[in-house]
């Protein structure tokens, strides 16, 4: 593989650019591999690249149905954060936290991990309880954060409103290593440095079967034929349901749309990113200048990529009330995600009841920030068959009632 | 933006006056259950790619749950009913046959 | 250089000379020019830079599709940026000024990123910037956001002074553009009887037409347009929107509207923009096409335009972009506008036409005007930096070989149109690839399908591929049958006019030009003009195995600038595909997403902000609440006080002399929120004890139970006092919050599972006002008020007894959140203000004083009360809050039995409800963690417990909290220590009884 680096580019620069080579092989499936992933998004990339990096198991292939991270991973908002309240999600938020910071040099490609600090609103005498008992649980969680004062927001927020008539600004949470990455380029990232291990990326390849014998996995059925395999993980996101099927298991998963939106870009205003979870909205600036503005998500099954204007008219609104210099501003683009969510919200990263088919899904609106953490848990657990990071995400807990659940920070009024 | 018939009061609703309530005619199982069939009505969910059974709410007019027969592909609603049922009409069902032939969902074909 | 003609301008009324300023600098048009017509009038060709080398920009086009004449407009709070200057109408002091340079618009500091451009390729930064990695966050970031960007960001206070709004329409047929197909599809379907909403996005009716020529029915297209407008306004099922956008078509076909009511005339009154959420019967979209610019070298000089553009603005403005104008085409749309310019008077010193075999009539006709006409010729190169000053002709079939020079100050090229298929393709409309015409029109067959499943869009005209006048509207007039028939009307006899144009001869697809363009003219043929990607940077895309046309638009950003790629889309797809040695159909297209062009946050938000943001709702209360200072929180759509301030008196304090007061004489409380859920039926009994952890049933008319309702899922969700009023009915309170959630809760039960039980519930919430009476003196001020006998005799803790109270009828429930002697008092809600004033009248010799929910949240957490989100948070059960007495060992079932079953649930590992005492005095902060030795596999530190509630008592004169602890109650008086915020301090504290005042109940009981 050609290093990529300033002196590189000039030198292609006197060359016409002629020299650089395909960031991925074009690969075509071997009869059988190690290791088989189905999904070449960011999670599949990543689980890919730490199976080689830190367990050896580089004969490896990642199969895709369409083109690589042209699912979730770029279809978000792009926040980074580990400011999670319970244990385990810290723990793996945290770790996947810690690798984007130096994710840019590992790969050898500028992911843009801009830390430039993600803050949570508190806007009701509720919130400001839950973000201090989030802020008193990072501590212990090695998660670097703090509740401040509406003073600091604003010093870090000047475009924010805090006196609103509705719902002032009580003070916010605050993860200043927290922040924003190019989420395109984590995918391509990874996947130039999958290709560069040997690994072989097979793009327009859809799984069609999963073949078993005596509940071990022993291969896949393509529309690039059979290929064999002795590990098979299965990291496809709002298609999870379908792969278990074929599986032969189910999930506790459905699938929504989610949305998201830009505005036009506009020069710098805005150097921090915004969620506010009262009314129902989140904003950073990316690096081209445009407003990057987070929605809900419908709450019935969908497959389309799309959802309701409903939903962006609440988060605008929401938004313009937080910070009213935005109205005269104007929507460019919206567009929406495939989503799963599970039973507690948290996601799953589990062994199966089918031996040697592992399953990482349910990362519902949480996704993009995870995936180094992801990748790296998950690749242990299809390694080793069990991770500290991955183990309390098991299917199992929906049966025992021992769920992992995030939406204690926000809670419900009293 | 969705827009459901709601059989009760026969309004054609906007997805802004209804409320989604998830897979329709799952089996309460209570006390005395085991545990694998009630981890089940809990959680397992259907998730189809396709034809599905869902419940929703007119909350914002008549109040009334009942359920929809809609594919989560296209959208395509191909009929509402009572909520008060433990299975969709045959008609509805037939419907659905002439429309996607081959489709199931759970133990309905 | 551009100018102002001496005649023409049809749009243009020149008795009205407008004033505006560009730059500061002080300029005039003429009323119906648009901010683009009057700057080229002005000679300003110059009017932007682009996003990457900071490349002069010059206007472009004429419409929605302009990538490049893109303004900041407007001062103070009413900064726009980004506003296009093509669609912006000119009215008088206009303020505009450019986007993207330093110092100034001439002189741009930031071009210099163009001497460095051969190093700034696609996909650059992803190459470099990568060490050292500080100086990503600190120095290359900041540089690159400060360097990208476009418009001024609008001042951080600045408040946006202008209203917005929202209207809903629903029609039979809803026609979206007003050009001759709209036009023509609109009068079929009203003259069949169709209720017929049209929308065009600019202030004019007639698109293209009038500019392009031809006849209609024998008349000149604009005489046409008029006699049609006349008579749709004619019919009173017809009705016409100007300024107003079809932005966006979402699922089951719902149509946003958007309209600009006077950003064109800021002066009016009333909202500057409308959204319209529209239902229609049947969509027909005639959104018209855009001419595709063509890849040459220096196609981005300021003077390069499209041709229909610069035909536009001398037809439509009188203004014309150039003196000498060279025309470069594929087809033989482009010589109209040689013919008119020439015919102005204006020099056209040559056609290039790509094509070998040459135009048709049209090139005759240029011919015979003594223009000269030369085929299968291209342009080399555009000569020329901040204007267009000549160009090199070459071959087309070579790879730029000079073959003359032509000076000329301005290009019009054409490459062909593209349908507007947007709307189509917004909710998945797929799209055909047309060989003959070189461009994607919908598939009919793979329509957009809506609730039904059918079709549910119908496309007219030009963006249906049909570009000839005739076609277009022989086409358009079926559509608008056609939907209207769809509907059940009957279409009259009506047919579509007769449209005569010129024959034109086919087009030849050429995307790049010169065909074989050597290295350094693809490194100047621009594709997209405002993100700068240029046909070299595809090529290298798909080098580097961006092959699906997804990462080729990502990893070059074309397509993806404000312009959303109107005019790059189909020539980058084109380059893409010659790239990878693929058909254009195989690659595809990228989404298209809504809206059509950019539309206001305002707009979308409406009148939703400030006080209309949310509801607020109010109790009869309120409105004394806050003429005696209440210092409110938000809970829920409520407001209630937190505490009564009092002149110069902290929150805190007040906090405390109400719990004092309360707990010495008398305190008095709005609780009018709490819900109230009758509950009622023959079935009432067996369903609330299904509702409840407890048993409801055997509760007797005249008593109240304190109940706990939990999930399916096993999770406490709300508690609250339940009164039977008789056999079949029950009240039964909630928490504010949950009112309408626990009404809901129940309805889901009773509709969707046990609908054969005959019970019906109500929220009664709002019927009534509630006022808790509360502490030592609560009685002696209900004797006072008089007419119902209270003592402990008549009325025992936990009953309720209905009656008149003062003069007003009322029911007085017997229970206590505070451990004090207490009263709730309901009355019918307009009663609420007279028995709150007479309570007060009355207790001022008690002391009467109102308290607020922190007095309130301090007096329960005293007597070891829960409070639902505080000791609850959805992950706590019962039974770890030492409520096993509210849960019935005799009932087989009940919400949540079955899950509370479960093996995590049954863990003694559990925390369990504890009062915390610290040691060295001080509160415990709530939500603190209490630390256990060591740390789990992931390196955090062990925890036992936390901190659920916390304050200072002015009871006891100390703090007290609760919490929850690991095996807690058998650890009573045990020490554990607390993290503080930093993770290191820690703070002591003992594991006591969470009933810190009065356990015996004496003080209630009396």
């Amino acid at each position: 593989m050609k290093r990529y680096s300033a002196f590189a580019l000039v030198r292609e620069a006197l060359n016409g650019h002629k020299g650089w080579e395909r960031a991925w092989r074009n690969a075509q499936p071997k009869a059988h591999y190690d290791a088989i992933i189905i999904g070449a998004g960011g999670h599949g990339l990543a689980t890919a690249y730490y199976l080689g990096k830190n367990f050896g198991i580089t004969n490896v292939a990642i199969l895709e149905k369409g083109w690589l991270g042209g699912g979730n991973t770029g279809r978000n908002t792009t926040i980074i954060r580990s400011n999670y309240l319970q244990d385990p999600s810290a723990a793996i938020y945290e770790k996947s936290r810690a690798l984007y910071e130096t994710l840019s040099q590992e790969l050898n490609y500028n992911i843009m991990f801009s830390p430039r600090g993600v803050m949570m609103l508190a806007q009701t005498e509720h919130e400001v309880r839950g973000y201090r008992r989030t802020a008193h649980a990072n501590a212990l969680q090695g998660v670097s954060t703090e509740f401040i004062s509406p003073r600091r927001v604003k010093e870090l927020v000047p475009i924010i409103e805090l006196n609103g008539p509705r719902y002032p600004v009580l003070g916010a949470l605050w993860q200043d290593r927290a922040g924003t990455a190019r989420h395109d380029a984590v995918a391509w990232g990874y996947a130039r440095a999958c290709s560069d291990m040997g690994m072989d990326i097979i793009q327009k390849c859809e799984v069609t079967g999963i073949t078993r014998e005596g509940g071990r996995v022993t291969g896949v059925q393509t529309t690039k034929g059979d290929i064999a395999c002795d590990r098979l993980g299965i990291v496809v996101a709002g298609h999870s349901g379908v792969l278990a099927e074929m599986a032969g298991f189910r999930l506790p998963v459905e699938s929504v749309a989610l949305q998201a939106l830009v505005s036009e870009p506009i020069k710098p205003c805005m150097d921090v990113v915004v969620m506010a979870n009262t009314v129902h909205g989140y904003m950073s600036q990316s690096d081209k200048g445009e407003m990057v503005i987070g929605g809900g998500a419908d709450g019935f099954n969908n497959y389309t990529q799309r959802g309701s204007f409903h939903h962006i008219e609440e988060t605008v609104r929401a938004l313009v009330e937080t910070f009213p210099m935005i109205s005269r501003l104007k929507m460019l683009r919206q567009w929406g995600g495939i989503v799963d969510m599970t039973g507690d919200r948290s996601p799953i990263l589990s062994k199966t009841p089918i031996e040697g088919v592992f399953i990482n899904c349910g990362w519902g609106t949480g996704g993009f920030k995870a995936i180094p953490g992801s990748g790296w848990g998950f690749a242990e657990l299809m390694a080793k068959g069990t991770s500290p990071l991955t183990d309390p995400f098991s299917l199992n807990r929906f049966g025992e009632g021992r769920f992992i659940d995030e939406s204690v920070a926000a809670g419900v009024a009293h | 933006m969705l827009i459901l018939k709601c059989p009760y009061c026969g309004v054609m609703a906007d997805e802004t006056e209804l409320s989604p309530g998830g897979e329709a005619h799952l089996t309460r199982h209570g006390p005395g259950s085991d545990d694998t069939e009630f981890e089940a009505y809990l959680f397992m969910r259907e998730n189809p790619r396709g034809v599905h059974f869902e419940r929703w709410r007119h909350a914002h007019g008549c109040g009334k749950w009942f359920h929809a027969a809609r594919c989560t592909q296209t959208l395509e609603v191909f009929g509402t009913y009572s909520a008060q049922t433990t299975r969709p009409p045959q008609d509805l069902l037939d419907t659905i046959s002439e429309k996607r032939p081959g489709w199931r969902w759970r133990d309905l074909a | 250089m551009s100018t102002r003609l001496a005649t023409g301008g049809r749009l243009t009324d020149r008795s009205d000379r407008l004033e505006f300023t560009f730059n500061g600098k002080r300029l005039t048009g003429f009323a119906g020019d648009t901010l683009a017509s009057a700057l080229l009038a002005n000679d300003q060709m110059l009017v932007g830079r682009s996003f990457k080398y900071h490349r002069p920009r010059g206007v472009v086009a004429s419409g929605a599709e302009e990538p490049n004449a893109l303004v900041n407009l407007g001062t103070g709070d009413r900064v726009e940026p980004n506003q296009r200057a093509t669609t912006t109408e000119l009215f008088h002091g206009l303020s505009a000024t450019s986007q993207n340079h330093w110092p100034s618009l001439e002189h741009d500091i930031g071009a210099l990123n163009g001497l460095v451009a051969p190093v700034l390729t696609a996909g650059f930064y992803y190459k470099m910037f990568i060490h050292p990695r500080p100086f990503w966050k600190h120095i290359y970031e900041p540089f690159i956001r400060q360097s990208a960007g476009l418009g001024r960001a609008p001042d951080p206070e600045a408040r946006d002074p202008d209203t917005y709004e929202h209207v809903h329409a629903h029609v039979d047929v809803l026609v979206l553009g007003g050009g001759v197909a709209g036009l023509q599809a609109a009068h079929a379907a009203g003259a069949a009887g169709a209720q017929v909403l049209l929308l065009e996005q600019s202030p004019h009716l007639g698109g293209r037409a009038p500019v392009d020529g031809g006849t209609i029915d024998g008349q000149d297209p604009e005489a046409w347009v008029e006699a049609t407008v006349a008579a749709l306004k004619a019919m009173d099922n017809v009705d016409i929107r100007t300024r107003t956008m079809g932005a966006g078509i979402y699922d089951h076909g719902y149509v946003l509207g958007y309209e600009r009511l006077n950003d064109h005339a800021p002066w009016l009154a009333g909202p500057r923009h409308r959204l319209w959420r529209i239902r229609a019967g049947q969509v027909v979209t005639a959104t018209g096409a855009i001419e595709r610019p063509l890849s040459f070298a220096g196609n981005d000089v300021p003077g390069v335009m499209l041709a229909s553009a610069m035909r536009d603005y001398l037809v439509n403005y009188g203004v014309a972009a150039g003196d000498r104008t060279v025309v470069v085409t594929n087809n033989d749309d482009a010589y109209r506008t040689a013919i008119i310019l020439k015919q102005a008077g204006l020099d056209v010193p040559a056609i290039l036409d790509a094509r070998e075999y040459g135009g048709g009539a049209l090139a005759a006709e240029a011919r015979a005007l003594g223009i000269r006409v030369e085929q299968g010729r291209a342009i080399a190169k555009v000569q020329g930096g901040k204007r267009v000053t000549g160009v090199a002709i070459c071959a087309q079939a070579g790879a730029g070989g000079l073959l003359e020079e032509i000076p000329c100050d301005a290009v019009a090229m054409s490459g062909g149109w593209s349908p507007v298929v947007h709307l189509w393709s917004h909710c998945g409309g797929k799209l055909l690839w047309d060989d003959a015409q070189a461009m994607f029109r919908p598939d009919p067959d793979r329509a957009p399908t809506g609730a039904d499943g059918a079709p549910m869009l119908r496309v007219a005209g030009a963006a249906n591929g049909f570009l000839r006048l005739g076609d277009t509207l022989r086409d358009a007039e079926a559509q608008g049958r056609e939907a209207a028939a769809a509907l059940g009307f009957t279409p009259g006899a009506g047919a579509a006019p007769a449209a005569e144009a010129t024959e034109e001869a086919p087009l030849a697809p050429v995307w790049l030009m010169p065909q074989g363009a050597r290295d350094d003219l693809r490194k100047k043929a621009w594709l997209d003009y405002q993100n700068d990607v240029k046909v070299s940077d595809v090529q290298l895309a798909a080098q580097e195995g961006f092959e699906s046309v997804e990462h080729t638009k990502r990893y070059t950003t074309l397509g993806m600038a404000t312009d959303q790629g109107k005019l790059s889309n189909i020539n980058g797809l084109a380059t893409l595909s010659r790239a990878l040695g693929e058909e254009i159909p195989q690659v595809g297209t990228t989404t298209f997403r809504p809206p059509y062009t950019p539309i206001s946050m305002g707009a979308i938000a409406g009148e939703a902000k400030g006080k209309l943001f949310q509801p607020i709702r109010k109790t009869p209360l309120h409105d004394w609440h806050e003429a005696h200072g209440a210092h409110w929180e938000p809970v829920g759509q409520w407001r209630r006080p937190y505490a009564y301030p009092q002149p110069g008196e902290s929150v805190h304090d007040a906090v405390m002399r109400e719990v004092t007061a309360t707990r010495t004489g008398l305190g008095l409380l709005d609780a009018s929120t709490l819900g109230k859920i009758l509950v009622k039926g023959p079935d009432a009994g067996r369903f609330m004890d299904m509702m409840y952890t407890n048993m409801m049933s055997t509760l007797k008319p005249g008593r109240c139970r304190y109940g706990l309702m939990c999930s399916e899922n096993g999770f406490l969700i709300d508690d609250g006092v339940v009164a039977r009023i008789d056999d079949q009915t029950f009240l039964c309170h909630t928490t504010t919050g949950g009112a309408d959630r626990i009404h809901a809760h129940m309805e889901e039960w009773l509709q969707t599972e046990w609908w054969d039980w005959q019970v019906y519930t109500a929220n009664l919430t709002e019927q009534y006002a509630q006022i808790a009476v509360v502490g030592p003196k609560a009685r002696a001020v209900l004797d006072k008020l008089g007419g119902m006998d209270l003592s402990a005799e008549a009325l025992p803790f936990m009953g309720w007894a209905e009656g008149t109270l003062g003069g007003l009828p009322a029911r007085v429930f017997r229970i206590s959140f505070s451990g004090e002697l207490s009263f709730e008092v309901a009355v019918p809600a307009h009663r609420g203000r007279a028995l709150w004033e007479r309570l007060h009248e009355a207790g001022a010799e008690f002391g009467a004083t109102p308290y607020g929910t922190e007095a309130l949240h301090i007096m329960r957490a005293e007597k070891g009360f829960i409070m639902i989100g505080d000791e609850t948070d959805g992950t706590v059960i019962p039974q770890d809050l030492g409520l096993h007495w509210a849960i019935s060992k005799k009932k087989d079932d009940y919400l949540g039995k079955r899950a509370q079953a479960r093996s995590h649930m049954t863990d003694p590992d559990r925390w369990q409800l504890v009062g915390l005492e610290t040691l060295e005095g001080g509160v415990l902060p709530d939500g603190a963690y209490a630390v256990a030795p060591g740390r789990n596999a992931n390196g955090q530190r062990n925890t036992q417990g936390r901190v659920t509630s916390s304050y200072h008592s002015p009871t006891l004169g100390r703090g007290i909290a609760m919490g929850l602890v690991h095996k807690g109650p058998e650890r009573m008086g045990e020490e554990i220590a607390f993290a503080m915020e930093d993770g290191e301090t820690m703070m002591r504290a003992r594991i006591v009884s969470p009933v810190f005042f009065d356990p015996d109940g004496e003080k209630q009981n009396v």
